[in-house]
């Protein structure tokens, strides 16, 4: 039976005729219209106001410091220690560089000239895209967000931030501090949930710049393909780190620890799990154990270096991880203020749920195989990962596993130092995701990178060649390029053939004749 | 016969064997590429002369001579790009060794179009397979001669078990699309960019797309007219204006309008003849649906010169059209055919406006005597790609990418930038297991001056 009134669906998909709030229904619109206007001003453009911004966010950083460490510790029990060197101090670092680098980032580059191009000014010209939105995760809620914010900014856009709504007290210090040392006509900070950032996707941005899970990645680049935006996607995957049983099992222990439990292990490039044979296995579990003890002390809970796991969702989810295959170092955990010990478990089957995800907490499992042959097999069954680790003293086993694997970043013998090298961009391949960042890399990933050629406007003799009718000279062009085998010079607009003096005075034939 | 499935499995499972890992593997099969050029060359311009009418000479000057240039170019360089590429070390990493290690993606699918239907397919290939990855092609369907040519001959000359061929419409490619692939790179509308970048999503693959737009010719007032007119009627008309950088409509001062007309005439005269029909240098469109399509768009327009055309040839007379109102249907979507509208305004601010108005272009072209005009043109705009003083060229120098900007595309390739395109950098960091006391500072427990919660 026919409704006798069928309510008409609107263009948001709610009935037609029932009040809305429309406010309620679009809360960006008005933020987006204004920086949209702002940016079509070209307010963004000079590089002064650039520097400016730029140097607002080192205040920011500076003059907040406490404030920041604060969240961080209230978000995720951070120490003050772990805070600076992981978020603070790395962000006021890349403030830095992108001040003291930004006249030349912004400068035309000329580009390989080769004959024709000395006639002419050939390059590539960097622009701002125009409306930049930039959506940050809680594992690091500083770094994620104020880092690409710098290249954003250094680039000329207009931002909009979508900090993490889970790391709740450094997202209410970015929302109510940060824009007070930024041009809020060029810049603002967005809040909500999944919801709210549905709705956000919904418009159009020119580009998008996104933190998180491969799952929400997917969701991320769908919407951006409605609007034709570009997107750099961080992503994650399960970090594989190969122990070779050619090494010294306390130096791996301490750097594969120190690397996995850092921030409680809710770290992107951490090492997932280990690879190794069982008689390296034997070797590092004493090591492993006595580094655990040195940095986090006999009772790690009272150890104010260690982190705690950023809410109960992820805790529940990593004490379930606990009962897989069995616990050879840690395993306790404590729901009252969301503690898992640093813990290592052995005897993991690939089955398990432990290896079915992205641990993203303080669990180490150590799986065996039987040499490098297997360990590449095994990690090239699985979608490529952010990072991958080897350890070995022997240079042709880092080399064999470099070579044959896949991953966003390598490292080897260490876990993610490569992360202060403002000359090594950090970004992911395949379900790890796409795009790159960090130093230059940002500003270029925030830019579009616009070909120019300024040709003469005289000189076009050099041109005749290309116009029609066509004769039986270009005839013998044609069959000259294609006989000569070892020809790398071809006529045509770019080529030196056409600079040639004799040309100049040349008058090619243009009657329509097609005999030869 | 395979389904599309088994293709690109075939495809994977060949790339997963290593084969293409060895650069001399790579350049063998560019060879192989080289000498499907040289020795089918007839065969490519029977298939686009069949498709688009193209002869010769603007089938090798258009399309062909930038794929072999292309090749020998990626053949010489490719031990310099593929090699580990050594970056600027901090004082903490002085012993280590550092670098951008580029790496295969995996199995690429490129989807070719139909207007420049060797070039569109077989220039993104040769970045592709220079980068280490097997390849599948989509060419268009209605560049048919040239799809089934390719078809033919790719495995004749290379690798059959790395580089496929995939033919079809609509249902072939959507099947296609529903694979995994490690990129895409596709050329063509921006309608069906969004499909596929849609489709894209769903495995996380990240794409190049080639896409479209208006691109705008503005003329100033001061410039060498005779030169601009013949260079703008040059990139206008050549494939019979089906060319996605060409000029798509002019904007000048109302007072030069005329001489425009007149210069764009003679030029036109002179390449073409009286009669472009009976030239054998002017090309036709590619079907009855686009001729209809670009026919439709003279309506209510005042034409002065050509305006007509055989629906049984496909045949457009190379038109210009005067005074055309901005809101009219022809300013409103890509001509892709050979109209060119000419739209007065003012001033150049007045350009500006009118250009940053609509979605960015691929191109954008200026011509003036006045580098300020130029400079300022290029400021205040944005598209993929600029030529000053000169139409379509700079896509012709290997060291400039290739791409678009907003609605025009996203990625770029040609060159060195079609390896990197192609490749996944891959940042290194490689230490001795050694000095371990040296790293000591950074590990727990934090110092006691270090605030505590």
């Amino acid at each position: 039976m026919k409704a006798l009134w069928p309510l008409r669906k609107g263009t948001l998909g709610v009935p037609v005729g029932v009040s809305v709030d429309p406010h309620r229904m679009d809360p960006f619109a008005d933020t987006l219209q204004r920086l949209r206007e702002a940016f079509s001003s070209g307010h963004t453009r000079p590089v002064e106001f650039r520097a400016t911004q730029l140097k607002g966010l080192g205040r920011f950083l500076q003059e907040n410091k406490q404030l920041l460490q604060e969240a961080l510790a209230q978000d995720l029990r951070k120490s003050a220690f772990e805070g600076d060197m992981s978020e603070i101090l790395l962000c006021q670092n890349e403030v830095d560089l992108a001040l003291k680098n930004l006249h030349t980032w912004t400068k035309d580059k000329p580009v390989a000239k080769n004959l024709f191009t000395q006639l002419d000014s050939a390059f590539i010209r960097k622009e701002p895209f125009g409306l930049v939105l930039i959506i940050a995760p809680w594992n690091y809620p500083v770094n994620l967000t104020l880092m690409p914010l710098v290249g954003a900014l250094a680039a000329g856009n207009c931002v909009v931030l979508k900090p993490s709504e889970i790391s709740k007290s450094t997202e209410k210090v970015l929302a109510e501090v940060l824009p007070r040392y930024l041009d809020q006509s060029c810049f603002a900070v967005v809040l909500g949930g999944p919801e709210e950032t549905g709705q956000l996707l919904e418009h159009k941005f020119d580009h998008i710049f996104f933190t998180g899970s491969p799952r929400v990645g997917k969701i991320v680049m769908t919407a951006a393909a409605k609007h034709l935006t570009p997107v750099t996607l961080e992503l994650g995957g399960k970090n594989p780190c190969y122990v070779d049983d050619n090494c010294d099992p306390q130096t791996v222990a301490n750097r594969v620890a120190w690397f996995r439990y850092f921030n409680a292990g809710q770290t992107c490039v951490a090492p997932d799990y280990v690879l190794c044979s069982p008689e390296t296995q034997a070797r590092l579990l004493p090591a492993l154990q006595s580094a655990i003890t040195r940095f986090y002390g006999d009772d790690p809970r009272a150890s104010p270096d260690l982190g705690r796991i950023i809410n109960h969702k992820h805790f529940q989810r990593l004490r379930g991880l606990l009962s897989c295959g069995r616990v050879a170092i840690g395993g306790q955990s404590d729901d009252s203020d969301r503690y898992i010990a640093p813990t290592v478990l052995v005897d993991v089957q690939e089955t398990e749920p432990v290896m079915q995800q992205e641990i993203f907490g303080p669990i180490l499992p150590i799986l065996n195989v039987r040499g490098l042959d297997e360990a590449i097999d095994f990690i090239n069954r699985r979608e490529k990962p952010l990072a991958l680790y080897a350890f070995s003293n022997n240079s042709q086993v880092i080399n064999q596993m470099l070579d044959r694997t896949s991953s966003g970043t390598f490292g080897g013998n260490d876990g993610f130092v490569y992360l202060t090298l403002p000359s090594l961009p950090l970004g992911g391949v395949g379900n790890s995701g796409m795009g790159r960042y960090h130093g230059e890399f940002s500003f270029d990933t925030f830019s579009h990178h616009r070909a120019c050629l300024l040709a003469p406007s005289d000189l076009e003799k050099i041109n005749e060649i290309r116009y029609p009718p066509y004769s039986g000279w270009n005839q013998q062009v044609i069959s000259w390029a294609m006989g000569n085998q070892r020809c790398s010079i071809l006529p045509h607009p770019g080529s030196p053939l056409l600079i040639h003096p004799a040309l100049l005075q040349w008058d090619p034939p243009h009657s329509d004749m097609w005999e030869n | 016969m395979s389904t599309i499935s088994e293709v690109v499995q075939r495809a994977r499972a060949a790339f997963l064997s290593g084969r293409t890992r060895p650069l001399q593997f790579r350049i063998q099969q560019l060879e192989g590429l080289r000498r499907l050029i040289r020795e089918r060359e007839k065969d490519l311009v029977g298939a686009l002369t069949a498709d688009l009418h193209k002869n010769e000479w603007n089938a090798y000057y258009e399309e062909i001579v930038y794929v072999l240039e292309e090749v020998e170019h990626v053949i010489k360089k490719l031990p310099e790009w593929a090699a580990d590429e050594p970056v600027e070390k901090t004082p903490q990493t002085q012993q280590d060794e550092a670098y951008i290690h580029s790496e295969p993606l995996g199995v690429v699918l490129i989807i070719g179009a139909w207007n420049y239907p060797f070039n569109l397919t077989i220039q993104p290939m040769v970045g592709a397979i220079a980068a280490g990855n097997a390849v599948v092609i989509k060419p268009s369907e209605l560049s048919e001669n040239t799809e089934r040519l390719l078809a033919t001959l790719i495995p004749q000359y290379l690798d059959k078990d790395l580089y496929h061929v995939v033919t079809g419409g609509v249902p072939e490619t959507t099947e296609v699309l529903k694979e995994r692939f490690d990129h895409i790179l596709y050329t063509g509308s921006p309608g069906i960019g969004k499909v596929i970048m849609a489709a894209a999503a769903k495995h996380l693959t990240p794409v190049t797309l080639e896409l479209g737009g208006k691109n705008p010719c503005y003329v100033d007032k001061d410039c060498d007219l005779d030169v601009a007119c013949r260079r703008i009627a040059w990139g206008k008309f050549m494939n019979s204006g089906q060319t996605c950088v060409g000029p798509d409509y002019i904007l000048c001062d109302p007072s030069i309008q005329n001489q425009i007309v007149e210069k764009l005439k003679k030029s036109l005269k002179e390449f073409y003849g009286e009669d472009a029909r009976k030239s054998r240098d002017y090309g036709r469109i590619i079907n009855s649906q686009h001729f209809q399509r670009v026919m439709g768009l003279l309506e209510g327009q005042k034409v002065a010169y050509g305006g007509t055309g055989d629906a049984a040839t496909r045949y457009i007379a190379p038109t210009i059209l005067t005074d055309v109102d901005p809101q009219s249907q022809v300013m409103q979507e890509e001509i892709f055919g050979p109209l060119m509208p000419i739209v007065c305004v003012g001033s150049l601010e007045e350009a500006i406006r009118f250009i940053n108005q609509r979605e960015k272009p691929l191109a954008l072209y200026v011509f003036s005597l006045h580098d300020k005009v130029i400079q300022k043109m290029i400021a205040e705009t944005s598209s993929g790609g600029v030529t000053a003083n000169d139409v379509i060229v700079h896509i012709t120098v290997p060291s400039l990418p290739f791409g678009g900007v907003g609605n025009s595309g996203m990625g770029s390739y040609h060159g060195k930038k079609s390896f990197q395109t192609f490749s996944h950098r891959r940042s290194c960091l490689v230490r001795p297991l050694l000095n371990e006391e040296t790293l000591r500072a950074r590990y727990p427990p934090s110092p006691a001056k270090m605030p505590r919660h």
